[in-house]
């Protein structure tokens, strides 16, 4: 996604203070881009959720600005908000009710004429159409995360709001949610997902967006975060067994294993000072034989780990200044 | 103006009536048979005409009140309060739909919902007494104002509301006391100088009396005081709202 990209999405220093004084979100600043996945990492009450309800209008701000495609929130809700649609973290659904009309109502509840060729068409996407006419107290966990989808998608929204939307899903069915993400975004519609599950966030993403604390501590294309931010590892399974690392190794972060016959290089891919070439160069210089060689790269969940860490650390140096 | 919004809201309300058929039409009807049966039938043999009007049919706009103030509210207030217990009122406040908009859809099904229980038991008395209505539109008027500014008092109470125990403890502890004491039953004037003054404090009164009026041209007031006490009602009812909305009490964080 280039930086030129067209903002549908944009955020200044968004605050939001909850009544009881706890500040759910501080001074965020965020452009998301027409078209893309988005993915909202962060722990448990960091924020995610807050800022979702502040753009989709059940939270109000307390200080700060959005817009959706070029209009604020407040002045112009009904433009802004028939725009979206979202699909909460928690599964609420009227028990009573049939799967058709709960999803009609929403599409009308948005402003929209009747079409039940569109309903018919979204439920048929998600595999609901032979539960149309069933009630939502008979469906299990996973079909109402799909309903909830389909109500979201009623209205023909241009940005859609995940808000852990695999939570407590099993395999089969995240993957299917991944395929239909993936389908909606080649119809050109921007998601923003929240979730816990960094393998989604690989897997979907465009960009990562890091919440930590109310504050977004990164924003970035997530390719360029894994080689920015990521780990390379070079692990050699050696030919016979090696008593120690040669000392003119000492720079390197190299680890032995126990049994002496794994030798593990770390390091870090975007830096200019590495070269795995001249290292194995330098290892069969000094009669250090190898039968194989494997390259693993961190994955996007050590990177969050890394990142959540460095915060807290940054902000516990702060209070300790304080 | 989301016009689908509105009907969207109104078409889920009344279709919840739908499904609860015997409790929103069945109930009230042989409620209102057994209140003709002990209070028309039994009691009311043995009273004399109140204001030259049987016993019976005195009783009819009260039972009528008692109906639509009860389930006005009732319907209201659990139409807006079960999706906030439920969670699913996430979905009407990201909506394009104003305020206003979402107290029409859901103050429309409720006072709807009563002016048909209303009609039902009109209908249900035909089978007791001898109906006499003598200004049909007035007594619409005052059905219809009266379902309006109970189901916006409903409203309020479902937001207000945060457990079901605060959902009935307003329309059993304060409504149907007071409709019991306004005049439902009887003509203020079968009590003691002193209880008709502390019955004038009664605002159930004023609704009891003016749609009285319109039935038999009797009334413990005047109908345009009784009138206006219901406009003065839902003014005030809606410049609640209007505050609920603005401030987000209890809807939004």
């Amino acid at each position: 996604m280039s930086s030129s990209s067209k903002n549908i999405i944009s955020i200044k220093c968004l605050n939001k203070v909850y009544g009881s004084g706890f500040e759910a979100l501080k001074s965020v600043n965020l452009d998301i881009h027409q078209g893309e996945v988005l993915a909202l990492l962060g722990p448990n009450g960091a924020g995610k959720t807050t800022l979702i309800s502040a753009i989709c209008g059940i939270v109000r701000p307390s200080s700060g600005s959005i817009t959706v495609d070029g209009h604020d929130i407040q002045r112009y809700f009904r433009v802004t908000r028939s725009l979206i649609g979202l699909v909460p973290q928690e599964l609420t659904t009227d028990s009573f009710e049939t799967v058709w009309n709960t999803v009609s109502f929403s599409r009308g509840l948005f402003g929209k004429e009747p079409n039940p060729n569109h309903i018919e068409r979204v439920l048929r996407s998600l595999s609901l159409w032979d539960k149309k006419d069933n009630m939502l107290r008979t469906l299990s966990g996973g079909m109402k995360r799909r309903v909830l989808i389909a109500k979201a998608l009623s209205h023909e929204p241009r940005i859609l709001f995940l808000d852990e939307p695999t939570a407590g899903v099993d395999v089969s069915l995240r993957k299917d949610m991944w395929k239909i993400v993936e389908n909606l975004k080649t119809q050109g519609v921007t998601i923003i997902l929240t979730t816990h599950y960094i393998e989604e966030a690989e897997e979907i993403a465009d960009r990562i967006g890091v919440i930590n604390h109310g504050k977004l501590i990164l924003i970035e294309e997530k390719d360029a975060l894994m080689s920015k931010l990521g780990k390379k590892q070079l692990v050699l399974e050696l030919t016979k067994r090696l008593d120690t690392i040669p000392s003119e190794f000492e720079s390197l972060d190299l680890v032995l294993s126990e049994d002496q016959h794994l030798l593990t290089y770390t390091f870090d891919s975007a830096s200019e000072s590495h070269d795995i070439s001249e290292f194995l160069i330098k290892i069969q210089g000094r009669n250090i034989q190898y039968k194989d060689l494997r390259t693993t790269q961190s994955s996007l969940e050590e990177i969050f780990v890394t990142l959540v860490q460095k915060a807290e650390g940054d902000t516990d140096e702060g209070i300790k200044a304080e | 103006m989301n016009i689908h919004g509105v009907i969207a809201i109104f078409n889920y309300e009344m279709a919840r009536m739908k499904r609860t058929l015997i409790q929103s039409i069945v109930a009230p009807v042989v409620t209102t048979s057994l209140y003709f049966v002990v209070f028309g039938a039994a009691i009311g043999s043995r009273i004399q005409q109140v204001e030259g009007v049987s016993y019976g049919a005195f009783i009819v706009p009260g039972l009528i009140m008692l109906s639509l103030l009860t389930n006005s509210i009732s319907n209201a207030s659990f139409g807006i309060y079960f999706p906030k217990f439920s969670g699913t009122v996430y979905e009407m406040l990201s909506a394009p739909i104003s305020a206003m908009e979402v107290v029409l859809g859901y103050v429309g099904a409720a006072a709807a919902k009563s002016v048909i229980l209303a009609m039902i038991i009109l209908a249900t008395a035909g089978f007791f007494i001898d109906l006499e209505i003598r200004h049909p539109v007035l007594m619409l008027i005052f059905v219809f104002l009266t379902a309006t500014s109970f189901s916006l008092f409903g409203f309020i109470l479902g937001i207000w509301a945060d457990n079901f125990e605060k959902l009935s403890v307003v329309p059993t502890l304060l409504i149907t006391p007071l409709v019991f004491l306004g005049g439902s039953f009887y003509s203020t004037e079968m009590l003691p100088p002193i209880w008709q003054t502390v019955a004038l404090m009664n605002p159930v009164l004023y609704l009891v009396s003016g749609l009285r009026w319109s039935f038999y041209e009797i009334s413990e007031v005047n109908v345009f005081v009784s009138l206006s006490c219901i406009g003065v009602f839902t003014l005030l009812c809606l410049a609640v709202i209007a505050i609920i909305f603005r401030t987000g009490y209890r809807l939004r964080a």
